[in-house]
């Protein structure tokens, strides 16, 4: 593992150090490459991301549009590969234009909960004392709640939209990230170089943002993986309840609450969203058994 | 003993006002906001102004917050306007159906996960352990409704060996029991591929301890070394993930209770947020937080049961 001081003096622009940066992550990948689950996990990822980002060009038919003449055949057919729901809309290209929007909020809901989460866990691990009390009891209160009654009562009160299902999911992600973040600052603020850049002079926020953070990331990663699998769940689960995206854009959990009911008479309407939701988190979740395989091995 | 009790119910008590607070001033923060929900989307301003002058909602929002309270504490939780019974009848009565979903499902879960981790765990890496972390992985990976919708789509639609629908009515020629196992099957997989990797990972931490390599040099069969040494150490951890469970279990379950259409206390609840059934919201909340924070507390009575260490 580098120093935090050692990656900070060379700057990103010289070419030596570019250099360094290219062949770690070289090495990162050849690594990542090693272990089967994370080799399953990232293709898998990797392949929903370009088929969400080829979705206009790809997909066979507008994803809201209703072909009625389909609707006297709705099983898999020559003209629509995966077959077509209730209202004739054409399967296939309501999963690929619905891998879009789970694709965007997941990883921005993590992204959201580890910058807050890290700051708080910073913050509480750095400054102790009535500090840390504060945020280690806000977070456990967070945390004991069954945060699916939450959702529930938030987005039935605000209404369902994206950002608002990016916010709930920031919120409550974001005490469990707090809690590793300052277990590790209480061990990581013991060390020499944060005497050092004590010594220095550097300002706290300086300390905690360059010295302490990146020690404390490897752990992180693993779990951020994990993170946006749930959320893959979460936002699928809230469709379903009805709660999710608002109708008529694609959504996966939603597509599934809208078919289910029918599965006695059509039910590849509801297994076809069902495969692709559980397939992405089978990606997200596989690479982060590989990661903390890795970071084991270290 | 004596600390661990008095901390651990002033966090209880701590927990329940943040709550109920927060809950209170989310429905109930905005003038008028009360009144407009009971009287729905077509009553008149006028209407709606003279209801809240009538129930007392012009004053302060703390002020109504402590009278809630009260109420509260005398025992009286309101009256549903979404079930047109008393908030706790109708509380008791999902709490209940819950109860026997969550109750036969952790008595799955915990014996399967138990196995299947112990056994994963005590040789890391053999082909055995990478199968069954695979599977829970798999398994742990793919959401609650999907699981129902492959289960069902099998059991019910295939072979129409099972009920698509729990209601916990007997009808339609399915008893009460045929009519739990999908649910339960459900909620087994999903949770217990949670469960068995966390208890696989206590395990292969166990077996790496020196007194382990002890009892295998000193000529211990390696039965008796995992019933007698590790198994027991190798619980210590999870036996609080395990009480966490319970917690899922009665709150979490809400989108296997939508699948099935079972009477559930999660679905209750989702009912009454997309009803703005304001009474049976904020209880529901209170009791769904009040049951995970005692759940939490048992867990770690549990661990201090079971660890002579900290027991002092």
């Amino acid at each position: 593992m580098s120093t935090p001081v050692a990656a900070g003096t060379l700057s990103a622009s010289s070419p030596a150090a570019s250099r360094v940066w290219a062949r770690r992550w070289r090495r990162r990948v050849a690594a990542l490459a090693e272990s089967t689950p994370a080799t399953i996990g990232i293709a898998i990822v990797l392949a929903w991301v370009v088929l969400a980002l080829l979705a206009p060009l790809i997909a066979p038919y507008p994803p809201n549009a209703n072909d009625m003449a389909a609707l006297a055949h709705t099983q898999p057919s020559k003209a629509h590969w995966l077959g077509t729901d209730h209202l004739g809309r054409d399967l296939l290209s309501r999963i690929l234009w619905g891998a879009r929007p789970v694709l965007v909020i997941a990883p921005l809901a993590v992204l959201g909960a580890a910058a807050l989460g890290s700051l708080l866990g910073l913050a509480a691990g750095y400054y102790g004392r009535w500090i840390d009390l504060t945020i280690t009891r806000a977070c456990d209160i967070v945390l004991s709640f069954p945060v699916i009654i939450l959702y529930m009562i938030i987005l039935a009160h605000f209404g369902s939209s994206a950002w608002n299902i990016i916010g709930v999911l920031t919120l409550t992600k974001a005490p469990i990230i707090a809690r590793i973040v300052r277990g590790m600052t209480l061990d990581l603020r013991e060390r020499e170089y944060v005497a050092a850049a004590k010594m220095r002079g550097e300002s706290a926020l300086y300390i905690m943002l360059v010295e302490i953070l990146p020690n404390a990331r490897g752990p992180l990663v693993v779990d951020m993986c994990l993170r946006s699998g749930y959320n893959v769940i979460i936002i699928g689960a809230l469709g379903f309840l009805g709660i999710g995206l608002p109708p008529p854009d694609p959504d996966w959990g939603g597509m599934v609450k809208d078919t289910y009911g029918m599965m006695m008479v059509w039910p590849h309407m509801a297994l076809v969203p069902c495969a692709a939701i559980s397939s992405l988190v089978v990606g997200f979740n596989l690479l982060a058994v590989g990661l903390r395989e890795l970071g084991l091995r270290d | 003993m004596k600390r661990f009790v008095v901390k651990h119910v002033a966090f209880l008590l701590l927990t329940l006002s943040a709550v109920s607070f927060l809950v209170f001033t989310l429905n109930e923060f905005s003038p008028g906001a009360v009144a407009r929900k009971i009287l729905g989307a077509y009553a008149t301003q006028e209407q709606v102004d003279l209801l809240t002058k009538q129930m007392g909602l012009d004053r302060p929002v703390l002020v109504r917050y402590v009278e809630y309270v009260k109420t509260l504490a005398s025992g009286d939780l309101g009256y549903s306007t979404r079930f047109k019974l008393p908030v706790r009848d109708v509380i008791f009565k999902h709490l209940a159906n819950t109860a026997l979903l969550a109750a036969v499902a952790f008595a799955c879960i915990v014996p399967l996960s138990t196995v299947l981790g112990v056994v994963a765990g005590m040789r890391e890496a053999s082909r055995l352990d990478r199968g069954i972390l695979m599977f829970s992985t798999v398994i742990a990976s793919i959401p609650e409704f999907a699981l129902g919708v492959f289960l069902a789509s099998v059991f019910v639609v295939w072979l129409g060996w099972l009920p698509g629908t729990a209601t916990l009515v007997a009808g339609g020629g399915w008893s009460v029991a045929a009519q739990l196992v999908l649910p339960v099957a459900v909620i087994v997989l999903f949770d217990s591929g949670y469960v068995v990797s966390m208890i696989r990972a206590s395990m292969v931490e166990v077996m790496q301890r020196p007194y382990i390599r002890t009892a295998v040099l000193k000529g211990l069969p390696f039965r008796a070394v995992i019933l007698r040494h590790a198994l027991r150490n190798a619980m210590l951890t999870p036996v609080t993930i395990i009480m966490l469970q319970i917690n899922y279990l009665i709150a979490g379950v809400v989108v296997v209770e939508t699948v099935f259409a079972y009477p559930g206390f999660g679905r209750m609840i989702l009912e009454a947020a997309l009803f703005k059934d304001i009474a049976l919201i904020e209880a529901g909340a209170l009791v769904a937080v009040f049951l995970a924070v005692v759940t939490n507390i048992l867990g770690d009575l549990a661990y201090r049961l079971l660890d002579p260490r900290i027991r002092a």
